[in-house]
């Protein structure tokens, strides 16, 4: 039965299913469901091998082997095609990894900036100036023009968060973005993140082991054996 | 204008490994530059040797072929009976008869520039006790001249005196030598009819061609006729010059429907040596063509060899937001930066080899070596080696599109 979503639904899933057949077919999401609004921290906890990671690929649009259905700003997003979800990427969603994964050869300023030359709606010195003001935002202006790989792992992390934000996207997607940072850099990246909720009303779903982070959010999705077993609102 | 994002990756991937980069596009360097230099040189040898060919060999020459003699009579009913002879060469069946008429239609022809008639004949030519055996032509002297060059090839005297007096001859170099001969002097010449003549040498002329020098002699062409016993408007060849010599195969076919005599084209007479020439242009190409090739495989590898190391990257991308084509232009990108570097480089080398091999004095009669650069071979080396590089990038470029920035995050 289809029901209409209110307005203001950045994502939906509706009745999420996933199998992985190698080495042994087994399903690794089973029946997600849930609606994500405009402005709201979510995180999505669970013991490892519960299919958390699994179900981000697929809200991300980089998995699409999946059945059941994603909307992505009331947008039907299943069933798509590639060039399309690369699109969709590149405008709506900012990504941040566990591995701080930057093009190691380009500056910090380059590798902020590269979404936004990708997407192409601002000129060339406007997308460095946009680029500049996250980085200040995240407080690494100043390395803005080192090389990507001479950077410390938390600052490499801040510079991730800026390009995820490069386009203004609705949402903001982590896979834990604090698992592989000492407790120091993990407070800074959470304050960020809260920050980025509070003050800007940013759109967030990240995966995390960390309670700190999960508590920091408004809602919190449990998983266990590829199924929602709990949803909390902090 | 900017440059594209996805050509600023390129460019930076490129500059990141400046010195395989500039392994894979000497590859293309130096097949490019092979190509340059050694079709230059089967274009200038086939150049100089048609030129040389057209020295003294018409584009396309009609002359009688000898024919075999038919049985005196056939039956043409059952109860009469053949009369059969032994079949052998007709004789005096070397003249074209009604030549003027014929040599007016082909003039005609919008294809052909000129028509020279020529008597040939087959004489010995003695001073004292020496003689020498050779061929003379027996010429209109405007005609042939303007079609060989001949006064250009003279050493001393003129051609001019044979188109006025019946009694003048210019004889080769080698003739001249072997019967001590000199301007002036005199000369008996004895047809294969078996006519005699004294003539006076008016000219001695020297080609690049030794077997032309030892036995070819210029006359008027009436006293040719004299020499073959035959009256003042029969002739032996018809000589004729078409626009286009590369066409003459074809022209000739177009001739043959005019007459039928023997229209044969230089292609034809000469295939031995066209064959030589043929051979070389087939070979050197086809070297360079596998040099290419293995610059190819060096442009492929080290794409193939950047984008396994940069499968992080080209996920990373393609979750920002990269298609497959946006991730191909990355690498085709790479492969023609480094495929025009090569090519340019190519091109230049190429020039210069060719430059010096023009300068290299072969000695007579050759001269200078024979090298022609057109810019036709600039221009498809050109485009021949950035064919083969961007062919050598895109295959693995296309691998590059496919990868699946899931699997590679996961690892
Ligand atoms: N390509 C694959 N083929 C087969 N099984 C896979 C594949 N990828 C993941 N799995 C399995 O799917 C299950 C879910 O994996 P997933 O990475 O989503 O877990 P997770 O909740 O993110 O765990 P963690 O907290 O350790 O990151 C695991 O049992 C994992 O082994
Ligand atoms: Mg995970």
């Amino acid at each position: 039965m289809y029901q209409p979503m209110k307005n203001n639904v950045v994502l939906a899933t509706r009745s999420l299913e996933k199998y992985f057949h190698d080495p042994v077919r087994f399903k690794v999401l089973d029946d997600i469901s849930f609606e994500i609004h405009t402005g709201e921290f979510v995180t999505i906890v669970g013991k490892s091998g519960s299919g958390k990671s699994t179900l981000l690929y697929c809200l991300s649009t980089m998995d699409t082997n999946y059945s059941g259905e994603l909307y992505i700003q009331q947008q039907k997003v299943t069933g798509q095609k590639p060039d399309t979800l690369a699109q969709i990427r590149n405008q709506s969603i900012g990504f941040v990894f566990q591995f701080h994964y930057l093009l190691p050869e380009f500056s910090c300023l380059k590798n902020v900036m590269i979404p936004a030359l990708k997407l192409g709606r601002l000129s060339y010195p406007e997308i460095e100036a946009k680029a500049y003001d996250k980085l200040r935002m995240l407080g690494i202006a100043d390395q803005a023009l080192k090389d990507a790989s001479k950077l410390s792992g938390g600052q490499q992390q801040r510079v991730a968060i800026a390009r995820a934000l490069i386009n203004d996207p609705a949402i903001v997607m982590g896979d834990e973005p604090t698992g592989n940072l000492d407790s120091k850099n993990t407070a800074i990246v959470l304050d960020m993140f809260r920050q980025l909720s509070e003050e800007f009303g940013q759109t967030i779903v990240a995966v995390t082991h960390d309670n700190d982070f999960a508590k920091a959010s408004q809602r919190t999705i449990e998983m266990a054996d590829g199924r929602i077993v709990q949803v909390l609102n902090n | 204008m900017k440059l594209s994002v996805n050509y600023q990756i390129a460019l930076t991937h490129i500059l990141t490994r400046k010195k395989q980069t500039l392994v894979a596009a000497l590859g293309v360097t130096v097949g490019i530059a092979l190509y340059i230099f050694s079709n230059s040189i089967v274009v200038g040898v086939s150049t100089y040797s048609k030129k040389s060919l057209f020295k003294s060999a018409p584009h396309i020459r009609i002359y009688s072929e000898d024919q075999l003699s038919l049985p005196l009579a056939t039956s043409k009913h059952p109860q009469q009976i053949p009369v059969l002879i032994n079949p052998q060469f007709a004789n005096r069946s070397r003249l074209i008869l009604n030549s003027e008429e014929l040599a007016k239609d082909i003039a005609s022809l919008d294809f052909v520039e000129q028509v020279a008639p020529y008597v040939k004949v087959d004489l010995f030519l003695k001073n004292g006790k020496t003689q020498v055996k050779g061929v003379a032509d027996g010429i209109v002297v405007a005609e042939a001249d303007a079609m060989f060059n001949i006064a250009g090839t003279l050493l001393a005297g003129s051609v001019q005196p044979i188109s006025y007096a019946p009694n003048a001859i210019v004889i080769g170099k080698g003739i001249a030598e072997k019967l001590n001969l000199r301007l002036n002097d005199q000369v008996t010449v004895v047809s294969s009819e078996g006519v005699s003549r004294r003539l006076k040498v008016v000219g001695i002329f020297s080609t690049d061609t030794k077997d032309l020098d030892d036995s070819k002699a210029y006359m008027n062409i009436g006293t040719a006729q004299k020499l073959l016993r035959e009256s003042p408007s029969e002739i032996t060849d018809l000589y004729v010059k078409v626009r286009n010599p590369d066409s003459a195969g074809y022209f000739s076919t177009q001739i043959q429907q005019y007459t039928t005599y023997k229209v044969e084209d230089w292609q034809t007479s000469n295939a031995e040596q066209l064959a030589q020439n043929k051979m070389l242009g087939t070979m050197t190409p086809l070297i360079s063509f596998s040099i290419l090739l293995v610059a190819a495989f060096g442009i492929y590898n080290i794409i193939n060899m950047t984008i396994s190391q940069k499968m992080n990257d080209i996920a990373i991308l393609k979750a920002n937001g990269f298609n497959a084509g946006d991730i191909i232009k990355i690498f085709v990108s790479e492969s023609l930066i480094m495929g025009s570097a090569g090519t340019l480089a190519g091109l230049l080398i190429g020039t210069i080899l060719v430059t010096l091999l023009r300068n290299v004095y072969i000695g007579p009669p050759v001269g200078y070596f024979p090298v022609q650069l057109d810019g036709d071979l600039l221009i498809s080396g050109s485009v021949f080696g950035m064919l083969v590089s961007v062919g050598a990038g895109y295959f693995p470029a296309r691998k590059a599109g496919k990868v699946d920035p899931v699997t590679i995050f996961r690892k």
